[in-house]
């Protein structure tokens, strides 16, 4: 380059402004857009409050749908849901956990294992309602499982399966190598490092993703709508506790059910105003559960990282 | 085990100890590895499945007819079977989607790791990861009841179920998720590439545009085509707001049917196991999941390839 | 230069000596006086571990080349030599880390005696290998448990359930590590709360709570600071009466003072070995000489 093309430091200057102004112009559109987020979750959240909150009573929470929209409410909705929660959570989590335990511990470095890691990398991918058409064919049809709280249990355990696998995956990755190597030095067998070290250090990096894949799950429609589950439910599933021997009782496993996601699409679809509202006030409901859900995996995390520094 | 323990001080375990470890260490290895390959058995019956039902349904309506007609109308007495319509649905609907969340997603990213101050970031992420956690359904509501509404303000002649509420919506809803992968792709440029652009007097915007920017290209690019396997995936946001009839037109302003809305609009009705009606469903997802399948594989391969570039 | 120039006056009839009496593990071994000045005394050393043409890879990518030394009972062996000259990987075999990473391959002996057993042996299972010998490493790496879990640990990995058993082992291990005043009162505390000298410490008496026969030490005090540092060679010298120690060190001074003999390490070959003082006082390789005297590494 001729030194008559290199800018003297007058044009340095202009230069140099010119491109400050561009930086601070992007800046300004980033904060904007991120604001922009954050208005758009606000607006939806007062939307929600503004058209819900009118209808939240304790009766509300405590009566069964209804045809007459003041009348409805989301026991059996909200009950449902606590339940199917469970299977997922009794499903998802042990499998979650061994198959993470497995891929990072375990796995030797051959086409299997390949297969595996792409595998779980694709289904995280694939749209919920794929497994709702899944567990139609297959539980509903095939194994004959009917419309019940454990086929929606099982979907929705599929479902956040890989959550909870890439989770326990990465509270593993975040263990020191210097630990395992301490453990194995000292004689211990591979079964002894992972039950003994790997799982107690990475407990509470699973605990955050098992939040976050149940967070997941309470707030899942597609799937459970179609696997067919029934929206309108006047009744509970049978509890679970009773009064005489063995005092457990399964049967609301094989019960039909009905969740707040669907009682809430199915206000929704309605056109009567009045629906709609009642569909708010049980939107406002779920969305808090998520968010409460979500704020403490988020705060696991955080005072977690404060307190293992290896 | 050898006799070698025997003659010696240091505290060595039985060998009963030892060979109860020994079953104890195969088994868990046995178990963990059944767990674990259990995510394949997944992927297996969801093919299965979808592949033997589709199959049943391709006896009765022929693959030409199913790509190229321009009708769907399964439900109605003169049945047709062409899924062109509720692909142009999920298409324009998706479509929308992107034009938002692929430019608001990469400046978030952008601006989150290259000029965010690093309190706001830590503020930012986690708000980024809730917003994340919204349940679709609630997003539907959203789009159905206040973003339609508040846009037939400005386009009077917008349909009550239309494309353009939802698909922006689904926008919405996906940016959170193209940031973070776009921010993970431009955190994963090591940082002497940075420092060697700052050396030569660059503005952080040049070094965001010429320098994060390029050398992140796959993860970017996978964020995005990740991004557009979940906005075409979507169901209940499109189900609650786009209207669930299908509609072969390209112009958002009219309501229209998607892929997973079908499903959800079949779902909800009684039809029997075994009808045709009943295998229909399983026709429209695996188009579905072919779709979001190959989109997947790319953006697992681009992501794979920055990461090899850079660890 | 296959195999290692030994420097005759020190070392080579301990080596020749363990080289032609395989059998036994006992050999004489004359301490030449000569280039101590001092008179000639004559001592009986078992040996601990003998190598013979020990190699190994990494993959494709060869490691270690032909290696041979004998390390002596009850004395502190030193592994010198520049960073990447193999010497972790050496002490590393003594008690088959390497195992745990795929396609590491181990060629030639390493014998422990006085059972003779082959340390690098296919047939030998790197547990037992493991439950003999004890290592500690260059980042103190104590487990997130509290003190006293640390040093029991080695016990219960051994299905030692006893209480009063483990509690004398800890103590003993404690006390050995010169730790216990400092901790006795809070050995229900994290591992983890402890300086890093300290947490050092809580490794090493973890890896002698179960008595082993040899005791790796992989550059120990490299993340420690001086004072730290002092006592940690202290305790090594102290430990010999009990244990046989390797160590690895990348800092001269460190071999030259808490050692009995020095091997010194270049580019995966065994320089010379020696005992210490011959080594630093009176190298017989030209490399030895250039390294010490600071020439390069």
């Amino acid at each position: 380059m001729s030194a008559a093309a290199m800018p003297d430091r007058r044009q340095l200057g202009t230069i140099i402004s010119r491109n400050k102004l561009f930086e601070g112009l992007f800046a300004l559109v980033g904060l904007l857009i991120v604001w922009i987020a954050v208005l758009i979750l606000l607006a939806l959240f007062i939307n929600l409050a503004i058209d819900g909150a009118p209808r939240l009573s304790w009766a509300f929470l405590f009566s069964f749908p209804s045809r007459f929209p003041e009348e409805a409410g989301i026991l059996s909705a909200w009950m449902g849901t606590v339940m199917v929660m469970v299977v997922t959570a009794l499903v998802a989590v042990p499998l979650g956990i061994a198959a993470g335990l497995y891929l990072e511990e375990y796995a030797p470095k051959n086409w299997l294992t390949d297969i595996i890691e792409i595998n779980v990398t694709n289904l995280a991918g694939v749209p919920s309602i794929i497994y709702g058409l899944l567990a139609l064919g297959l539980f509903v049809y095939e194994f004959d499982m009917g419309q019940t709280v454990r086929v929606a249990g099982l979907v929705l355990a599929l479902l956040i399966l890989p959550v909870v696998i890439v989770s326990t995956r990465e509270a593993i990755r975040s263990i020191p190598y210097g630990i395992r190597e301490a453990a194995y030095a000292l004689g211990a067998d591979q079964w002894q490092v992972v039950s003994q070290h790997i799982l107690p250090y990475s407990r509470s990096g699973i605990l955050t993703g098992m939040i976050v894949g149940l967070s997941r799950a309470i707030g899942e429609t597609a799937p459970v709508i179609t696997i067919g589950a029934l929206t309108f439910i006047a009744f509970l599933p049978p509890s679970p506790i009773q009064g005489e021997p063995p005092f457990i009782n399964f049967d609301w496993l094989a019960s039909p059910f009905t969740v707040l996601p669907i009682q809430i699409f199915n206000w929704v679809s309605r056109p009567q105003q009045e629906f709609h509202l009642n569909a708010a006030a049980a939107g406002l409901v779920l969305l808090t559960m998520t968010l409460l859900m979500n704020a403490l995996a988020v705060w696991l995390r955080y005072r977690f990282r404060k307190q293992i520094r290896w | 085990m050898s006799d070698a323990f025997a003659s010696h001080a240091c505290v060595q375990p039985t060998k009963q100890f030892l060979r109860r470890r020994a079953v104890a260490g195969w088994v868990a290895r046995g178990i963990l590895f059944l767990a674990a390959f259990a995510s394949v058995a997944i992927t297996f019956a969801i093919v299965y499945l979808l592949v033997r039902e589709s199959l049943t349904f391709f006896e009765h309506v022929s693959i030409v007819e199913f790509l190229t007609g321009t009708q769907w109308t399964p439900l109605f007495f003169d049945a047709q079977y062409g899924i062109l319509p509720l692909v142009s649905g999920t298409l324009v609907i998706a479509g929308i989607a992107l034009l938002v969340a692929v430019p608001g997603g990469t400046i978030v990213a952008l601006y989150l790791s290259e000029f965010a101050p690093h309190r706001l970031r830590e503020v930012i992420k986690p708000f980024l990861e809730i917003l994340e956690g919204v349940p679709t359904v609630v997003y539907g509501y959203f789009a159905l009841l206040f973003v339609t509404p508040v846009l037939q303000t400005f386009i009077p002649n917008l349909w009550g179920f239309n494309m353009l509420a939802p698909g922006l919506v689904v926008g919405i809803m996906i940016l959170p998720y193209v940031a973070s992968v776009s921010e993970d792709a431009m955190r994963a440029v090591p940082k002497d590439l940075r420092e060697g652009a700052y050396a030569m007097g660059a503005t952080r915007l040049q070094v965001a545009v010429r320098v994060i920017l390029p050398a992140a290209f796959s993860g970017v690019a996978a964020a995005f085509i990740l991004g557009m396997s979940r906005a075409v995936g979507e169901t209940m946001v499109v189900a609650i707001a786009a209207g669930l009839q299908p509609n072969l037109t390209l112009n958002p302003l009219e309501p229209a049917a998607t892929i997973t809305a079908y499903i959800v609009q079949v779902s909800l009705g009684d039809l029997p196991h075994g009808s045709i009606g009943y295998q229909t469903i399983f026709a429209a997802g695996l188009t579905l999941f072919l779709i979001t399948l190959i989109f997947n594989l790319v953006g697992f391969h681009l992501r794979r390839r920055l990461r090899e570039v850079y660890e | 230069m296959e195999t290692p120039a030994m420097n005759r006056d020190a070392c080579g009839d301990l080596a020749d000596e363990a080289h032609n009496r395989r059998d036994s593990a006992t050999v004489k071994v004359r301490i030449d006086a000569s280039s101590r000045g001092r008179a000639k005394a004559a001592a009986k050393l078992n040996l601990k571990a003998e190598v013979k043409e020990l190699s190994f890879y990494y993959g494709d990518y060869q490691a270690l080349k032909g290696i041979n030394l004998v390390v002596p009972e009850y004395k502190v062996t030193a592994l010198i030599g520049a960073s990447g000259c193999g010497k972790s990987t050496f002490l590393r075999c003594f008690n088959r880390m390497h195992d745990l990473y795929p396609n590491n391959r181990y060629k030639g002996e390493i014998t422990l005696f006085p059972d003779a057993i082959n340390i690098v042996g296919k047939k030998v299972e790197p547990l037992e290998i493991r439950m003999r010998i004890g290592m500690v490493f260059q980042k103190p790496n104590p487990f997130p448990k509290s003190i006293y879990e640390n040093v029991a640990y080695g016990l219960r990995v051994r299905g030692v359930r006893r209480r009063s058993m483990i509690d004398d082992h800890v103590e003993h291990a404690l006390q050995q590590a010169g730790l216990w005043d400092e901790v006795k009162d809070r050995l229900d505390k994290s591992g983890l709360d402890l300086s890093g000298g300290q947490q050092q410490r809580v490794c090493i008496a973890r890896a002698l709570a179960t008595e082993p026969e040899l005791l790796l030490l992989d550059e120990p005090t490299s993340a420690l600071d001086p004072i730290a540092t002092a006592k940690i060679e202290e305790l090594i010298s102290e430990l010999k009466d009990t244990v046989t120690v390797l160590i690895v060190t990348h800092n001269m001074q460190q071999a030259a003072r808490v050692s009995d003999y020095t091997a010194f390490m270049h580019l995966g070959k065994l320089i010379e070995y020696a005992d210490t003082e011959t080594l630093f006082t009176n190298p017989g390789e030209k490399q030895t000489e250039d390294y010490i005297t600071g020439r390069y590494g």
